[in-house]
């Protein structure tokens, strides 16, 4: 069943995720219960506060921003295709923003009652909400409508990794030095030291034991107002008795008891009671830190897992992290660190895990990321580039080795796909038999590379060079990268191949600096952010640290920020370089998380302005980079 | 006190509040220009309250055809043995009278559409339709800004209409596609009358209304 209109609405919405995951009878079935719905300009579509409405909506034409009306800040500004109003929907609340029209919009509004549904059917459209749900959860408290939700949309019971910081003991910070003062200290004093230190809390203690607390409300009900002057003893104003807790307290339970007694710090005590010492102070912001998606918390949730398929969840509260950094604007070399390291934790739990079933290995091993992934530049879920690497053996015993580690291999790479690394569209896989080598053999390869170069051998050493070891002996690794430098130091050729290879990449603007976007297939009229953008970085940063023979350093904002120091006349030059390699991975993370991809392909008609001014400030450097690259590898033009 | 002695009352049905009106938009496919002559091909209907369309409530009606115009296939591509499921005049005819129920009726040259439905519905012997009828030609020139300098043209196309505001014109020239497009740009001519102050629905109708046949 459908009309021109609900053709017309089909048409469009087909056009964004999730609903381009829909059949389209199914996206047809939909358009029909849609409503359209016109918003002049400053018009409100919810207020916050008010009861849900039985649809959410999305942006056909025009502008929404998406407001706390408390303080006025602005949440989101959602234009053509944007989704808005659907999680409180889901969680069934009441509207935590306000939605107004920018613009004259006009607006799908989609019946839940109908896209229910689909939210079981498709798992991409599950996926897709959970992710772009994320992204709403900028204050703290939202975390527990995300565990909701995920209960509401997946209805499975894997969910369990969703609410660790709920019952997680709050890490004490043992070092966090508590400000304390004598019940005889003068006030004046206290408030110096509260200055100082730049806190709102002093506690009063007599030796080990708390006896009370002052807080910048104290200063100003007690002090301020005169009723004690500020040379009067510290004990006349403190708060007192005290209420303490065991250090042992969960979240919720340090929530509770803030609540409860309606204060905003918990004094920690060894046993829990007044009488024993204190072992620290917890105030309402520990609690808020600890509440918010937790790299610590998710890191140990990794290293608790028994199950490859309970990696899964824990993954998705990594992505759900990932979203708050980029939105609050965390420098991007801590956030891709952080984000790499939970991921390398994933990927070694996998790897644990394989090793648990497949029984230990016959000789020591090294498992190695590659590309991106070596490089900590994955933010997102991108391919699988991996290899093992295991110590030389006798010759009678090789086959028996090499079996054992293509068995642990497949294991490992499958165990990967399911935590939702998709497999390498080349096979650079462990499981290739290629990519599952002894030392030696690896060592042969290489110089074979190094010695021989082709077109092929530079991608392939393109793509192994940014390896980084991940799991097993790190010698093995060493060993191998040393024997890559004695190799290259005797054939100079392979800098200028290499260097011939990342100038292979056209520099991303054409003419009138207009995108060069893609002629043809199924990305036709994108760009390529990976190929056009990011690739001239990574490969001109891979020859240039290497011609500087370091192997140490793996990630490309890194390699240039190491080369500004070795480099100081270019310093300036490659700290821009390194700059805009930030500046990149970070749009890329942020288009991939917008439309649940690798964010590698952008259509730059949804680019806001702002954003491709941005883009097009990079491309200069890389033109620039390459310039570089041409007149220091000389010779390495000819070869392209 | 004076103004209010001449107004006429509101049509029963139809609110005061311009928010809570129903509006019908509506448009025909015909065969030709001759109300006598031609007949109606196809019947489009799509209703908007609070500037809100529903389009699972979109109706196009195909009617059984007696009299074909060769001549005007070309435009609306309507064929006599169409692959449309066909109703006879008279179901068609007799719906709009539960369709239209407490609504204003709006469509671009609506004069013409009405005087098409009055013909048929004569014709099956059913009474005329009383709703009030506003034309968006009327109101989008009531629209623009008065200037001594922009001389407004005598006669605005529904296409010209799509064109200032932007208006895809997929389906242009089938009923249910151009009461789409109508409107679409009834709300945005709405929006643009109420720029300076909401208006109410009888001053709508100052605005924009055609007599009904």
């Amino acid at each position: 069943m459908s009309n021109r209109i609900s053709e017309r609405v089909a048409d469009f919405l087909g056009r964004f995720p999730p609903f381009n995951e829909f059949t389209s009878r199914d996206l047809e079935a939909l358009a029909l219960e849609v409503d359209i719905v016109y918003k002049e300009k400053s018009s409100f579509i919810f207020k916050q506060g008010e009861k849900v409405h039985s649809s959410f909506y999305v942006v056909h034409k025009g502008a929404v921003e998406l407001r706390h009306s408390n303080d006025g800040s602005i949440i989101d500004i959602c234009d053509e295709g944007d989704i808005f109003g659907l999680r409180p929907l889901v969680a069934g609340e009441d509207y935590k923003l306000q939605a107004q029209a920018r613009e004259e919009s006009i607006l799908y509004a989609i019946p839940i009652a109908v896209f229910r549904p689909y939210i079981q059917s498709y798992e991409e459209v599950g996926n897709f909400l959970l992710e772009s749900f994320a992204s709403n959860t900028r204050n703290p408290y939202s975390k527990e409508h995300s565990g909701k939700l995920q209960l509401t949309v997946t209805d499975n019971p894997v969910t369990s990794g969703i609410n660790t910081s709920y019952t997680a003991v709050i890490p004490l910070e043992p070092k966090k030095k508590i400000i304390r003062c004598e019940p005889q200290t003068q006030i004046r004093e206290v408030a110096e030291l509260m200055t100082h230190h730049s806190v709102g809390s002093v506690l009063v203690m007599n030796g080990d034991i708390a006896v009370g607390i002052i807080t910048d409300k104290d200063l100003r009900n007690q002090v301020a107002t005169g009723k004690f002057p500020i040379d009067a003893a510290a004990e006349n104003i403190m708060s007192s008795p005290l209420i303490t807790y065991p250090s042992t307290l969960t979240i919720s339970q340090a929530q509770l008891a803030m609540m409860k007694n309606d204060i905003s710090h918990l004094i920690l005590t060894e046993d829990g009671t007044p009488d024993s010492p204190v072992k620290g102070m917890l105030s309402k912001y520990d609690v808020l830190l600890a509440l918010g998606n937790n790299p610590e918390v998710l890191m140990r949730a990794i290293k608790r897992t028994r199950k490859i398929k309970r990696i899964v969840p824990i993954r998705k509260r990594v992505v759900q992290l990932l979203q708050g950094y980029l939105q609050n604007n965390f420098p991007m070399s801590l956030t891709t660190r952080l984000i790499s390291e939970l991921n390398d934790a994933c990927i070694k739990q996998v790897i644990a895990l394989s090793l648990k079933k497949e029984g230990p290995p016959p000789v020591p091993f090294s498992w190695l990321s590659l590309g991106s992934q070596g490089r900590g530049e994955q933010l997102l879920h991108t391919d699988q580039d991996n290899a093992i690497l295991f110590a030389d053996v006798p010759k009678k015993e090789l086959p028996a080795v090499s079996n054992y580690f293509k068995n642990l291999a497949e294991r490992i790479n499958r165990g990967l796909r399911t935590i939702g690394y998709e497999y390498c569209p080349a096979d650079m896989m462990a499981s290739n038999p290629a990519w599952c080598q002894s030392l030696g053999a690896w060592k042969t390869r290489v110089t074979e590379w190094i010695s021989n170069p082709g077109k092929e051998e530079v991608l392939l050493s393109s793509i192994f060079f940014d390896y980084n070891h991940t799991y097993g002996d790190p010698t093995l690794v060493r060993e191998l990268s040393d024997h890559i430098f004695k190799t290259a130091e005797s054939y100079p050729m392979f800098y200028t191949h290499l260097a011939a290879g990342a100038l292979q990449n056209p520099s991303p603007t054409g003419f009138f600096r207009q995108f060069l976007v893609e002629q043809d297939g199924k990305h036709k009229d994108f760009f390529d952010l990976k190929h056009r953008a990011l690739m001239p970085l990574t490969d001109a940063a891979r020859v240039l640290i290497l011609s500087h023979h370091i192997k140490s350093i793996n990630g490309t904002a890194a390699r240039f920020e190491k080369l500004a120091e070795l480099e100081p006349n270019n310093r300036e030059f490659f700290l821009s370089c390194s700059y805009a390699t930030k500046a990149l991975l970070k749009f890329r993370t942020k288009q991939g998380l917008l439309h649940g991809d690798s964010g590698r392909f952008i259509a730059l008609d949804n680019l806001s302005k702002e954003e491709k001014i941005k883009l097009k400030r990079t491309f200069k450097t890389i033109s620039e980079l390459q310039e570089l690259l041409t007149i220091r590898f000389k010779g390495a033009t000819l070869l392209l | 006190m004076l103004s209010r002695f001449w107004e006429k009352p509101l049509p029963e049905g139809i609110a005061a509040d311009l928010q809570a009106v129903s509006f019908v938009v509506l448009d025909t496919e015909t065969t030709g220009f001759d109300p006598e002559r031609d007949r109606i091909l196809s019947l489009g209907l799509l209703k908007i309250k609070g500037t809100r369309i529903a389009i699972n409530q979109g109706v196009e009606l195909f009617l059984e055809q007696e009299h074909f115009d060769r001549q005007s296939v070309p435009i609306h591509g309507i064929l006599k043995e169409g692959r449309h499921k066909r109703v006879p005049e008279a179901e068609a005819m007799a719906l709009l009278d539960t369709y239209c129920k407490d609504a204003i009726l709006v469509g671009h040259h609506l004069g013409f559409d009405l005087s098409m439905i009055y013909r048929a519905r004569k014709r099956n012997e059913l009474p005329e339709l009383r709703n009030p009828a506003l034309d968006t030609e009327k109101l989008y020139r009531k629209s623009l800004i008065k200037s001594p300098v922009l001389k407004k043209k005598e006669h605005y196309s529904l296409d010209e209409l799509a064109k200032a505001y932007d208006l895809n014109c997929k389906d242009r020239h089938t009923a249910l596609g151009d009461a789409y497009i109508t409107a679409m740009a009834f709300l945005h001519i709405l929006n643009r009358l109420q720029s300076k102050k909401d208006l109410s629905t009888r001053q709508l109708l100052q605005l924009g209304q055609i007599s009904s046949f």
